[in-house]
């Protein structure tokens, strides 16, 4: 680009390679604009959804197990059908995903500060808390995640009193899924983080009797943050995965406030009675949403990381 | 090579250790043992009784110590449910598991590794091009998706193989198999393909992978330039050079395989060891959830050492590194 003068802050943005390369892959373009209208369609689930499905008042049995509206026997107000409880399928469907992206996303967060704090003190102190920490870390990676989900979502699960259980179910959830998400963080965030220890700004820092902390959190920290959002992407597809997974089990969110996992396993128990749109369509909308939310993780890996090309 | 064993077993140790250690606060966090085994209205009297012999007024280390001692015999007491002892139950439920995981293992590999060569050697076919695509959407479907789609079609829509259940079992001694029946097979070919589809992918993607690899090295130019038929280069030299890595990673596929048999046998109310401890969980089952915990680690613990160990075997490099 020429520099007769100075360019705007548009300019600098679009010449930046993230965003270039961004623009010059369909895929990813697509991935994001299905996340997008995914994620803002279940954030203004209240405001879009036809139906309010938490509403005894807009729930009639009478309307139960009613077909999708184009086919016969089906309603026009009901455009994916209703449920065996007469929910409108659409509305729950939102509601379901709102609950779902939230549930991932809260468990990414809590994967993504344990494994980035432990990371950086591991890279940045090293000896044998950096073993100490790494070695956990090893162990339980080979463990498959889910599994791993499930025996600590059973274990939370098992340690609160029955009555509590639906309620604090979410978050037993979120812990589960959170916990076992920490280790990937920890290792990348443990690499970057010793490349950068041996940087002249971080000596620099140290010179001037910085306190460790602060040179963890305000000098090292920001400078490892770019693979972390690449694992936060496919992490965050996973967590769905392991969501939906627990609730399909009976071990995540009870179907008084259902995410998508519940629906599907709800409406399972309607499958032999061949009415295949309660599950068919939650399904359908887990799986789109898992997919675009993959789609886009891979192309910010390899958009951020040019060496895992 | 001793001290490699030697520290590899050391971390399997303490590994054991920790999961040995969480099972066992189960028992002291997660309800009271004692209402559990006598119900809501036992007497004072009773309930002191009972607590003195389950020892439950020794120290924590001395009752840890038991609770060791206990798990090397096998010994993790009744189920608090169906009030039998839970070595007993879990025998009774691992050949359904095992055999579950042995199928959808042989269909991974087999399938996966010729699909894998296919792809790999022609690669430029709208056939393999399809499968390759249709591979990529099976790592997104979630596994309980793909069962209940099975099950729809299948079972639902063309009834021609059964929904859910194990059937069919002819018993030797403590183990029933499902496998020397016409029925016990129809039952297992659903589940079985469900838990094989994400590891049938990745070992495709692998054995490809690896084949374009070796297509590319020296000695198979060298190969063609002698003369050889397709046939040789493709099966006595390429071939033979990608089964290294896969080797190595079947063993742990299988652990990948046990951590979805869980889902699988929910899928298709498949009567093996998942399906025990999802079912334990719902009743706060604590024996049969312990046993379960330190089972399943057991198992890791031993895959990873036989994979650490063949690596070490199979790979040099390992040895002068360390």
């Amino acid at each position: 680009m020429q520099q007769d003068r100075p360019m705007t802050r548009w300019e600098r943005f679009k010449d930046n390679d993230i965003v270039w390369s961004f623009l010059h892959s369909p895929g990813a373009i697509v991935a994001a604009t299905i996340t997008l209208i995914a994620i803002l369609a279940c954030v203004f689930a209240p405001l879009i959804a036809p139906f309010d499905p938490f509403d005894p008042a807009q729930i009639s049995l009478w309307d139960g197990k009613l077909p999708p509206a184009w086919i016969d026997g089906g309603q026009p107000q009901y455009l994916l059908g209703t449920d065996n409880q007469g929910r409108d399928m659409l509305s729950t469907i939102l509601y379901g995903g709102r609950l779902s992206i939230l549930v991932g996303l809260a468990a990414v967060c809590l994967g993504m500060v344990l494994g980035v704090t432990l990371g950086v003190i591991s890279g940045y102190v090293g000896g044998v808390t950096d073993a100490v920490i790494m070695r956990i870390a090893d162990v339980q990676l080979t463990i498959p995640g889910i599994l791993l989900a499930i025996l600590i979502n059973g274990i939370g699960r098992a340690a609160l009193p029955l009555e509590l259980r639906e309620e604090f179910a979410i978050y037993v959830v979120i812990i589960a899924i959170g916990l076992t998400d920490w280790p990937q963080f920890a290792r990348v965030t443990r690499g970057a983080t010793m490349v950068e220890a041996n940087k002249e700004y971080v000596q620099a820092a140290r010179i001037i009797g910085l306190p460790g902390w602060m040179i963890m959190l305000r000098h090292i920290l920001p400078n490892t943050l770019r693979p972390v959002l690449v694992i936060a992407t496919i992490g965050l597809a996973l967590a769905i995965i392991a969501e939906a997974t627990l609730s399909f089990l009976g071990q995540g969110i009870p179907p008084t406030t259902p995410s998508l996992g519940t629906l599907i396993r709800v409406g399972n128990e309607y499958l032999f009675s061949g009415l295949w749109w309660i599950t068919f369509f939650p399904a359908i909308a887990l799986v789109v949403l898992v997919f675009a939310v993959n789609l886009l993780g891979d192309w910010m890996r390899d958009a951020l990381n040019p060496k895992l090309r | 090579m001793l001290f490699f064993i030697l520290k590899r077993l050391a971390q399997s140790v303490l590994v054991m250790a920790i999961v040995s250690a969480v099972s066992f606060s189960l028992f002291n966090f997660v309800g009271d043992p004692v209402n559990n085994m006598v119900g809501q209205d036992a007497t004072r009297e009773q309930r002191i009784e009972i607590r003195q012999q389950l020892g439950l007024d020794d120290p924590i280390l001395t009752q840890y110590t038991r609770f060791l001692g206990n798990m090397m015999r096998g010994d993790f007491g009744l189920s608090y449910r169906i009030k039998r002892p839970v070595d007993e139950l879990i025998l009774e439920r691992l050949p359904a598991t095992l055999e579950l995981v042995f199928v959808s293992a042989i269909i991974a590999l087999f399938v996966g590794i010729t699909l894998g060569i296919y792809t790999g050697i022609r690669r430029k076919s709208w056939i393999s091009r399809s499968i390759l695509s249709v591979s990529l959407v099976g790592v997104s479907l979630p596994t309980f998706i793909i069962g209940i789609a099975l099950i729809y079609v299948f079972a639902v829509h063309l009834r021609w193989l059964p929904s859910s259940g194990r059937s069919g079992t002819i018993e030797f001694g403590w183990w029933k198999t499902s496998l020397l029946t016409v029925d016990g097979w129809r039952a297992i070919i659903l589940p079985a393909i469900t838990l094989s589809l994400f590891q049938l992918t990745l070992i495709l993607r692998l054995v490809r992978a690896e084949m374009l690899e070796v297509m590319q090295t020296d000695f198979i130019k060298f190969a063609r330039a002698r003369g050889l038929s397709e046939r040789a280069i493709n099966f006595r030299h390429a071939l033979r050079n990608t089964l290294v890595p896969v080797i190595t990673i079947i063993g742990l596929n299988i652990g990948g395989l046990i951590a979805f048999s869980v889902i699988t046998e929910t899928v298709f109310q498949w009567p093996g060891t998942g399906l025990m401890f999802i079912q334990a969980v719902d009743f706060v089952d604590v024996p049969i959830m312990a046993a379960y915990l330190v089972f399943v680690a057991l198992l890791f613990v031993l895959i990873n050492l036989i994979v650490d160990i063949l690596y070490f075997i199979v790979d040099p490099r390992i040895r002068l590194g360390e």
